[in-house]
């Protein structure tokens, strides 16, 4: 029990389009531990984001109970829940988002402006921390506009760490990305799993899939399938890409 | 988030669209110019009309016929006849803080020279009027109480009057001009004095012994008008308390009736004269703010299309845990920023401008502080009430539709 990171509990989101209802979500049940690194998969529209939102506390369920790290979401105030993402979420998503003309280190450092415990000096130190984690400690000072794709998402993963959240939440992260950066973004997603990183990951690839610990699969906003997986070394199969296919 | 790295942000926000801030700026730049420079301006002019006025003497005193109203027809102060020579002798034997007094008994003449000519305005006054209106002679002499008493037909005049008439520039001084059939010998020129406040031409005079005017030119025996001057400034009023004591027993007006005259002493009209221009400044700083508010409302555009364009942005923020109210301030900031900025600037180019304007006019120029400081505020208030707007629907936004915005 003291190893759960979050819980879910027969959690639905109903969108009203109209006269017309969208079951996003479906009843949807599952916990997640410390340590985990979930993949969560499905067909478009399948309501992948819609879960991961609501994981997120970006959106509330219409019905159901949410958990994370001890606290029972439904009782927080809007206040409360950008208290919440700021200290225990970090987000990464398909196009990056970062903010143009301002540097990798600004760009990381910005979740701490919003928490006033933090010193300008701590605040740039973690920065810098979480920008070595991700391998960019020559690109400090750089612009989102002069970074590869594959650099400008480990600086938006960087600004996820930063804050030091118990969760890693990461739609599509690889969407945006070619077979050879996907696998470097999917062996640093590793690395910080080794670390204890507890992580959950929608993508609606399998073979990004093989890279995670368990597969949660949605179709039409039930769980249809969710199986542990034997966890494939993303690093190994960036060497055999670069063997056999370049 | 501290203000600090608000204002930071901010200003880098603005820098990074550095011609649009500007041109935002524009209107605010100029809004507050115009106010700067249209209260100072209004500010000038008051201190020039009062050191003008003081410039005819500051303890003038003037008496003059009360209107009168006849069946109900005001018949205007023209028509009344109650000043005499009865008022002048008791004026000037019984009073304590009367220093002079003069009439005054107004004519016009064609006056020739020659074949030169002017429209002449005629001031019949005695000898004292030079004290009493701060008048100087340039060259010449003032006629005497004498020649007051032999109707002499001699005339002090004014700049304009020595420019139309002695054209060829021969000396004024003994020469006879004709007042219309009249001869009248020149014996004296008065220095210069410019215009008066309401435009006049105080150098286009022409100085005569008020009995010529009286006798030879009129035919009649009441004055015009009364000038005394108080022994002091601040004398002022008991000069006018007194003056009235004595003319209301000259002329036998029963306790509780109406003056038949007015007293205007120099300082009513000072206090009448500010509050015209008092009155001008307000009304030209409340159409300069016009042009304020059309610069807030350039801000409430701008911030609007820069609320639009960094709905990503705000998304993101929000995602990583900005507060609505992070992203309200950091709206508003900027906001307030363009706006005190604009004012900042608007301010040294009013004040470049109005000195510039005082110079021109020949003006005392004058810092208004006030201005400055309500011009600041005006624009930080202006940055808030229009920035209010945009700011609050940036903060209003869900993050997950600003994170989808394309
Ligand atoms: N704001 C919304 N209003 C109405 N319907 C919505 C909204 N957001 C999502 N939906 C609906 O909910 C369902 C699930 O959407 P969701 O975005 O979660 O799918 P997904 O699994 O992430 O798909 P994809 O792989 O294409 O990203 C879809 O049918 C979608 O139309
Ligand atoms: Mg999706």
């Amino acid at each position: 029990m003291d190893n759960e990171i979050l819980k879910i509990t027969n959690l639905k989101r109903i969108f009203r389009v109209g006269n017309e209802d969208v079951h996003a979500l479906n009843g949807v049940t599952f916990s997640i531990e410390r340590g985990e690194f979930v993949s969560i998969m499905g067909t478009s529209g399948s309501g992948k984001s819609t879960l991961l939102n609501i994981l997120g506390c970006l959106d509330r369920p219409s019905a159901g109970e949410y958990c994370i790290d001890g606290v029972a979401v439904s009782t927080l105030s809007k206040k409360e829940l950008s208290t919440l993402r700021n200290r225990k979420i970090g987000f990464v998503f398909q196009n990056y988002n970062l903010l143009a003309r301002t540097t990798a280190i600004e760009n990381v450092e910005l979740p701490l402006m919003y928490n006033s415990q933090v010193s300008s000096k701590e605040r740039r130190e973690r920065a810098i921390e979480a920008l070595v984690a991700v391998g960019l400690e020559n690109r400090l000072m750089h612009m989102p506009n002069q970074m590869s794709g594959g650099q400008q998402q480990r600086v938006a993963i960087a600004r996820a760490l930063v804050n030091d959240p118990v969760i890693l939440l990461a739609d599509e992260a690889t969407g945006n990305l070619d077979t050879r950066t996907s696998y470097e973004i999917m062996s640093l997603f590793q690395d910080l799993h080794d670390k204890g990183k507890t992580i959950a990951f929608v993508t609606h690839e399998p073979d990004i899939a093989v890279f995670t610990t368990r597969t949660i699969k949605l179709r039409d906003g039930n769980i249809i399938e969710d199986v542990p997986v034997e966890m494939q070394s993303a690093a190994l199969a960036l060497q055999n890409y670069k063997e056999f296919k370049i | 988030m501290n203000i600090l790295s608000l204002i930071r942000i901010a200003i880098r926000a603005l820098m990074r669209n550095k011609k649009r801030a500007g041109l935002t700026m524009l209107g605010i730049i100029i809004g507050i110019a115009s106010v700067i420079a249209m209260v100072s301006l209004g500010q000038s002019s008051t201190l020039s009309v009062r050191e003008q006025l003081s410039g005819m003497g500051s303890n003038m005193i003037m008496i003059m016929p009360a209107r009168q109203m006849r069946g109900g027809v005001n018949m205007g102060s023209a028509s009344a006849q109650s000043l005499d020579m009865r008022d002048l002798n008791a004026l000037e034997q019984n009073t304590r803080y009367v220093a002079n007094v003069s009439p005054l008994v107004n004519s016009s003449a064609q006056l020739v020279f020659g074949s030169n000519n002017h429209p002449g305005s005629i001031q019949g006054v005695a000898p004292s009027y030079l004290n009493i209106r701060m008048y100087k002679l340039e060259s010449g002499i003032m006629f005497t109480d004498e020649d007051v008493k032999k109707y002499n037909k001699v005339c002090v005049i004014g700049k304009t009057v020595v420019e139309n008439l002695f054209k060829n520039g021969e000396n004024p001084i003994g020469q006879v001009v004709r007042f219309g059939s009249i001869p009248m010998k020149v014996i004296g020129v008065l220095e210069a004095k410019g215009q008066n406040q309401m435009g006049q031409d105080q150098d286009d005079v022409v100085l005569v012994p008020y009995t010529t005017v009286q006798k030879r030119f009129m035919a009649i025996n009441h004055f015009n008008m009364l000038f005394a001057s108080a022994t002091s400034e601040e004398e002022s009023e008991y000069a006018a308390t007194e003056i009235t004591y004595i003319l209301r027993s000259n002329h036998k007006i029963a306790p509780g009736a109406e003056d038949d005259f007015e007293i205007r002493t120099q300082e009513e009209l000072l206090t009448t004269m500010s509050s015209v221009t008092q009155l001008l400044t307000v009304l030209l700083a409340a159409i300069a703010s016009i042009s304020l508010i059309v610069g807030g409302i350039g801000i409430m555009n701008i911030m609007y299309v820069t609320v639009t364009e960094r709905t990503k942005e705000i998304g993101l923020r929000m995602a990583i845990g900005a507060q609505n109210r992070d992203i309200m301030l950091q709206f508003l900031s900027e906001s307030v920023i363009l706006s005190l900025i604009g004012g900042l600037i608007g301010i040294i180019l009013g004040l470049i401008l109005s000195y510039l304007l005082s110079y021109v006019l020949k003006w005392p120029f004058v810092v208004s502080q006030t201005a400055i400081l309500v011009s600041f505020l005006v624009c930080a208030a202006t940055g808030i009430f229009f920035g209010w707007y945009p700011a609050k629907k940036a903060a209003n936004m869900d993050p997950i539709a600003a994170l989808r915005y394309e």
